[in-house]
């Protein structure tokens, strides 16, 4: 079932087909000690059972809090959370029953063989000596790891860390696993191994919450998607909804050079072109090393890009600048997120 | 989770017990065979000594085995994690964490009385008083674990050393391991010092046990204070093993 759309009848609000929503948060706040702001600033959401849930948002973002307040290792200052329907601070022994985590940075037992970190993992949560022994193996072969079973942490690299954490996490056989940035740091081809697990995983059934600052990464693994900035939840969506809410169904990109006072002239003039549905200015590319000063515009259109390419120079041409770089595009995650906060996700 | 420490200990059984006797074993040779050999120590030191390197040995094997790992565990490498991510309750986290440190000050101990025979000769040991000897043995492996709680929450990685200086050194000088409490009455503010660190009592009430005609505190009073010093650094290790658990 994983190539299977989830269904877009039901709204994101919980408890409406009498489920048990499997994690949710309710006006979440989380105040660091004597910090100035919030790390999360009142944030709402639900997460369905079976359901991928994917928070996106740049650095400090506040993901790791909220999957921190989710998996009881974060006091919130005000809101409430559950996870399976269990109050994480009022029962947060009950709570953990339900989670396992898969953390930002390793944490495995660096005194323990891999093995015996899956092992005593296990047993920590409960499961008899015959089980244990007998998933560590399953799950070691499935993860590509059984060769290794036997060495220590410390030499394994980032991504088989990552490897070795997932593992882990499936030891007990939880009802949510959250994962925070489970590929960052990951070359593609690890990457893309760690995403079929979790499409597996999916198909199985359990329920995933995970945090990236990728947008491929969340609408590759995710049925729903909350982007996050400042601690503040800017939308929830499946990814698709995110991107159609978009004005524009396809995009053009230009480069125009040289920048100058005439700019905000043709902007307008730009965005006034027949179809096109709206315009933003990106910011300056950090790898451009032009030698004259550029702007960088996208215009969002209804309909074909192509045919404005024409017109767009002939425009630039009366303002006394050229056309040096033109990108068709689709919308993607990243506009959504430029869309709702002006800066890129990097 | 106990038997995780126990199996990471089993694996590293070469290090643990280089800790557990070496350490015994040089002070007592030092202490109690070179300096008397040499004459600059009275005889009967030897039996005067021992207790307190019981003693010793107990309420620092306690706090080593517990403050080290446990400030690493939390800055460095966070593999306290899994642990706390477990369905149980933190202070039983932090409970199996005593114990263990506990078990291991109590073998470190218990291993200091082939040891002093091997290096002594004899050592001064009195069947009557097992009971005794071993209620203090315990208590005092507890109060190194509560105090190794106490640094091992309170700490950041960076400072391990220097706070390990500042801690170590005082308590190794003032929880009369070397000398009888009574006998510092001509120097009354040391001994009011000394009187301030709970080692002292695990110290008298060894010597209490081992050699009852040298002049000590008296038995209740040594387990009273223990008692109550380790209330009260259990209640404040175990708040701020909370409060370093869930931020
Ligand atoms: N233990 C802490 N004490 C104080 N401030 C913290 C703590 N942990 C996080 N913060 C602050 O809270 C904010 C949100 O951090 P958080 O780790 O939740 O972000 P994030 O979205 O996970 O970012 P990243 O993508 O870098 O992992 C940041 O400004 C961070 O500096
Ligand atoms: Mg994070």
């Amino acid at each position: 079932m994983s190539g299977v759309q989830v269904d877009t009848t039901a709204p994101p609000g919980a408890g409406v087909t009498g489920e048990e929503p499997a994690a949710a948060v309710y006006d979440l706040v989380k105040r660091y000690g004597r910090a100035p702001v919030n790390a999360v600033d009142g944030v709402t959401f639900t997460v369905r059972p079976g359901e991928v849930f994917g928070l996106l948002g740049p650095n400090g973002a506040g993901k790791t809090t909220t999957i921190g307040v989710l998996t009881t290792r974060v006091r919130p200052t005000a809101g409430r959370a559950t996870v399976g329907g269990v109050d994480v601070v009022a029962d947060p022994v009950g709570a953990r029953g339900q989670i396992a985590v898969v953390p930002q940075r390793s944490n495995l037992d660096r005194s323990l063989s891999i093995r015996d970190n899956l092992i005593f993992h296990a047993a920590y949560h409960g499961v008899s000596p015959r089980d244990r022994a007998r998933r560590a193996d399953e799950l070691l072969d499935q993860f590509g790891l059984l060769p290794r079973a036997n060495s220590k942490p410390d030499f394994f690299s980032g991504g088989e860390s990552q490897r070795v954490m997932i593992a882990r996490a499936l030891m007990h056989a939880p009802r949510v696993l959250f994962l925070d940035e489970p590929s960052t740091g990951l070359d593609p081809a690890a990457r893309l191994f760690v995403w079929d697990r979790l499409r597996d995983l999916k198909a199985a059934g359990v329920t995933q919450v995970l945090t990236t600052h990728d947008m491929y990464e969340a609408a590759a693994l995710a049925d729903r998607i909350g982007i996050m900035d400042h601690g503040k939840l800017l939308a929830l969506d499946r990814p698709a909804a995110l991107v159609q809410s978009l004005p524009g169904s396809t995009t053009l990109d230009l480069v125009l050079a040289p920048a100058g006072p005439a700019v905000s002239d043709l902007l307008v003039e730009l965005s006034q072109l027949p179809a096109v549905e709206r315009l933003e200015e990106l910011p300056a590319d950090p790898d451009d090393q032009g030698s004259e000063p550029a702007v960088r515009v996208r215009l969002y259109v209804a309909g074909e890009a192509p045919g404005l390419v024409a017109p767009a120079a002939a425009a630039a041409a009366g303002r006394g600048m050229r056309l040096v770089d033109i990108r068709l595009g689709t919308p993607t995650l990243e506009d959504v997120f430029i869309h709702l906060t002006g800066r890129t996700l990097r | 989770m106990l038997r995780r420490d126990v199996h990471v200990t089993a694996h590293d059984l070469p290090t643990f017990l280089a800790q557990v006797i070496l350490q015994p074993l040089f002070l007592l040779f030092v202490f109690g065979k070179v300096l008397g050999s040499l004459g600059y120590t009275r005889g009967g030191y030897a039996n005067l000594l021992f207790p307190g390197l019981v003693a010793l040995t107990a309420v620092i094997t306690g706090m080593q085995s517990l403050a080290f790992p446990l400030v690493a565990e939390f800055g460095w490498t966070m593999e306290i994690e899994d642990r706390l991510l477990a369905p149980m309750s933190t202070a039983l986290v932090a409970a199996e964490k005593v114990l263990f440190a506990t078990l291991r000050a109590i073998t470190a101990s218990v291993v200091m009385i082939p040891v002093g025979i091997l290096v002594l000769g004899s050592i001064p040991w009195r069947w009557s008083a097992l009971g005794l000897f071993a209620v203090i043995v315990i208590l005092g492996s507890l109060l190194g674990a509560a105090m190794g709680l106490v640094i091992g929450t309170s700490v950041q990685p960076p400072q391990i050393n220097i706070v390990f200086t500042l801690v170590f050194t005082p308590l190794l000088f003032t929880g009369s391991s070397q000398y009888p409490w009574p006998s510092l009455s001509r120097l009354p503010w040391f001994k009011v010092v000394t009187a301030m660190n709970p080692m002292t009592y695990v110290s008298e009430g060894l010597r209490a046990a081992m050699v009852p005609r040298v002049p000590h505190i008296e038995p209740w009073i040594c387990v009273s204070v223990l008692v109550g010093s380790l209330l009260v650094l259990m209640t404040v290790g175990v708040r701020a093993f909370y409060r370093r658990a869930i931020t």
